[in-house]
């Protein structure tokens, strides 16, 4: 029923991109697209419409960037205002000196509080700070025993207290702290509806017993419109500090992190992104418009990829591939690594244009695991050296893995693109690294280096994508 | 009229909200003009309802105006409950009425399933049914101690095994035990998985299937969906009907001021039945889905007002 929202506006830029001048009639429709796509990302819609009108003027009026095209100026434009729209900077954690710190966590129900509090008592030991969880939820059945579970798997004391009073759990939780020498108190508290007038009650008497540092809503990615009204109404009666925003590694666009903030200006702090107790990360205004507007998360991918990378890649993989001289074996590594990121299919949607290919079927997800046939057939030597593949090789690599040379020599093609590319990745990265001028800590640069690639042009984005699709034919 | 009103009860404030704007509207006089349209779809739109399905419904009331030359908005409004109404895709009989009869209850994390299991055994304990719960959320940490406390509080058997196994050879155990019990109604909770999960859903996938191809009674699978959820929802429905085949929905969580909007969308688009909305946190709150009502409920007084 709705239409892809990256390609819809991908049509739309391409459009503008052809002209070499924009009217504002040109601008209004562009508009139009846009209000669309934020509608469909849940933004509230009143949020939209001043968006909108704030936004279209000042593509009328905007300091034209000379290097860009028109089209591309109005992106920009669009890109600029709702990433300032979410909160310019990144924000963190802030503790205060106050020992223990409190942390409270509020939200509705099934928002993902008692997982967040877990995740971010994680986070904090991982930071070498002592926490504390503390069960509230009196009244979802199991709750306590849920933290319980969480915590216990990650070694972080519970308090559970006793009763039904979650006040003088909250309360006696702190002490524990205090006396179990603990530097951080995460409470959970019962998930509510911000209608609900004496659940709010109890919220408001958890925090006038505990008088927490720091309050975080924790707020579902999908939710929808109605998050305006949530937000508002919690930050009038418990006004939280920050947000956590739960569920993100689904493909919710989030435009609600856009609403609270417009709505209540309290800044998204973490996300929240999948089962385990480590995916709780930083929030980054511009990956998030980006998400928001369907340009695709591209950063946040090529974070996650380098992140493998540094746990994984041994230290000579990592040099070679930084010299570009990638290998069979590195090609197989690779091949690896993108299958545990979720595959090609979730790789390609991460990529601005991804999710076109995807839609329109060109792209084979079993195709790298043909290749992967193709390289154990392989000799040692061969992998290794590529170069030394002649006919009668191939002859009998195909044979080995049950394929025609033509797969053989299009598994090359590949390689040989792929290589090339890398070469021209790394090359910028270790241009960056050489600037820094610190050799020895290769594991450390190669981490940094990767977001160089955030340097790639749109065209060889574009030729990752060629390379991925059509492997079928 | 009882169960109309205790729907409206509970969707009371939902309709505050859309009443106020409508109101609104109407305020501004019997003109049916641009600015009414205009507004009409924002009052939609902010019911998540979504900005195409939004437009469907204008375009179709606006040409429908003007042919049967509507006199005011009041008019234009009393049709758009029949509009909204004939949108959803109605079920043909009550699922949990039938006996004997499995119902496997899925969908994303917190979307309030195992809640809604144990009111469901709750009801249909207290109808004199002989009910069994099977607790395939093995991922949960808890889960299994959640609806065990649910079928404690129902007074009903639940089938469980420890956390971590299989959640397919829970749910053949909770058939075998079932034919042991002759049991009438089998309610099945699922762990919570985002559609965007492929291995999950895939895992979810073959646990659907063991049932279906083990299971002598009657099976089907119910999407139970947040009524706070946006646009979203529809992704998440069409990728659980995509692996699962649905059988129909569940709305949970229509007390707060969420309007649940995204209901009438995947229930129109995939043609499946919304079976029924939770308005409220007591057993008694949930309750058969009636598009009329729930048109009605949400928008009626209104147009008499």
């Amino acid at each position: 029923m709705l239409e892809n929202l990256s390609e819809r506006l991908q049509s739309i830029f391409s459009g503008l991109r052809s002209k070499g001048r924009l009217t504002e009639e040109d601008i209004d429709s562009a508009m139009r697209e846009i209000r669309m796509a934020l509608l469909e990302a849940d933004v509230n819609f009143k949020v939209v419409k001043t968006f909108i009108k704030n936004t279209k003027e000042r593509c009328l009026t905007a300091d034209v960037m000379e290097s860009l095209t028109p089209a591309q100026n109005v992106v920009k434009v669009v890109l600029d205002e709702l990433t300032e729209l979410l909160g310019r900077t990144d924000s963190k954690l802030v503790m205060s000196s106050r020992i223990p710190n409190v942390i409270m966590l509020v939200g509705l129900q099934g928002s993902g509080k008692t997982t967040a509090a877990a995740k971010l008592a994680y986070l904090l030991k991982q930071q070498k700070h002592n926490p504390l969880l503390v069960a509230c939820d009196v009244y979802r059945p199991a709750a306590a025993d849920q933290l319980q579970t969480l915590g216990d798997e990650m070694g972080v004391r519970v308090y559970r207290g006793e009763g039904q009073d979650p006040v003088k759990i909250a309360q006696e939780g702190v002490r524990d702290a205090i006396d179990s020498l603990r530097d951080v108190v995460i409470i959970d508290t019962a998930g509510r509806l911000h209608v609900d007038e004496d659940m709010m009650q109890e919220a408001e008497a958890i925090k006038a017993a505990v008088k927490p540092d720091q309050i975080l809503m924790v707020v579902d990615a999908m939710t929808g419109q109605d998050v305006v009204n949530v937000a508002d109404a919690f930050a009038q009666r418990v006004d939280f500090d920050g947000v956590i925003m739960s569920k993100m590694d689904g493909d919710a666009r989030g435009g609600g992190a856009l609403s609270i903030r417009q709505v209540t200006g309290k800044p998204i702090k973490f996300i929240s992104t999948g089962e385990k107790p480590d995916s709780l990360e930083e929030f980054h205004p511009d990956r998030m418009a980006k998400r928001i507007l369907g340009m695709g998360d591209m950063i946040s991918f090529i974070e996650t990829a380098s992140k493998m990378e540094a746990d994984e890649i041994q230290e000579d993989e990592a040099e070679r591939m930084a010299r570009g001289t990638l290998n069979m074996n590195d090609f197989i590594m690779m091949q690896q690594q993108i299958s545990k990121m979720g595959g090609i299919s979730k790789l390609l949607s991460a990529l601005p244009g991804g999710d076109k290919a995807l839609k329109q079927g060109n792209v084979n997800e079993h195709a790298l695991d043909d290749f992967v046939i193709i390289i154990n057939s392989m000799t040692k030597e061969e992998r290794e050296h590529p170069e030394i593949l002649n006919g009668s090789r191939k002859a009998r690599i195909a044979a080995g893995a049950g394929v025609q040379v033509f797969q053989v020599n299009q598994l090359l093609k590949r390689f040989t693109e792929t290589r090339k590319m890398m070469k021209q990745m790394m090359g910028a990265t270790q241009q960056a690294q050489n600037q820094k001028g610190k050799k020895g800590k290769k594991r450390k640069k190669t981490r940094r280096g990767i977001p160089g690639m955030g340097g790639m042009s749109m065209s060889d984005l574009k030729k990752m994508q060629d390379m991925l699709s059509g492997l079928d034919e | 009229m009882g169960f109309f009103d205790r729907i409206s009860e509970g969707l009371n404030r939902s309709r505050d909200r859309f009443k106020e704007q409508l109101n609104v509207l109407l305020d501004r006089g019997p003109d049916v003009d641009e600015d009414f349209w205009e507004s009409l779809e924002e009052t939609l739109i902010l019911g998540d309802i979504g900005v195409q399905a939004a437009d469907e419904i204008v375009e179709n009331l606006r040409d429908q105006a003007k042919r049967k030359a509507l006199p005011d908005a009041q008019s234009v409004l009393d049709m758009l409950t029949d509009q909204i109404a004939d949108t959803f895709f109605e079920a043909e009989e009550d699922l949990f009425e039938k006996n004997p009869q499995l119902v496997m209850f899925v969908g994303v994390n917190g979307s309030g399933k195992t809640t809604t299991v144990g009111k469901i055994a709750a009801a249909a304990h207290d109808d004199g049914r002989s009910v069994l719960l099977g607790s395939a959320d093995t991922f949960r940490a808890a889960a299994i101690e959640q609806l065990e406390v649910w079928a404690n509080r129902a007074d009903v058997e639940i089938v469980t095994r420890e956390r971590g196994s299989d959640p397919a050879s829970v749910c053949y155990e909770t058939i075998e035990r079932a034919e042991q019990l002759n049991s009438d109604l089998v309610l099945i909770d699922t762990a919570g998985r985002l559609h965007t999960s492929d291995d999950l859903m895939r895992e979810l996938q073959k646990v659907v299937s063991v049932v279906r191809k083990r299971s002598q009674m009657p099976v089907a699978t119910l999407l139970v969906i947040d009524a706070t959820t946006g646009q979203n929802g529809l992704q998440q429905a069409r990728e659980f009907n995509k692996a699962l085949d649905l059988d129909g929905v569940i709305v949970t969580k229509l007390d707060g001021t969420a309007k649940g909007g995204i209901a009438l969308a995947i229930s129109h688009e995939l043609s499946l039945p919304i079976y029924k909305i939770g308005v409220g946190e007591g057993i008694e709150d949930l309750q058969d889905f009636d598009a009329h009502d729930f048109a009605r409920a949400l928008i009626g007084d209104m147009s008499h007002a």
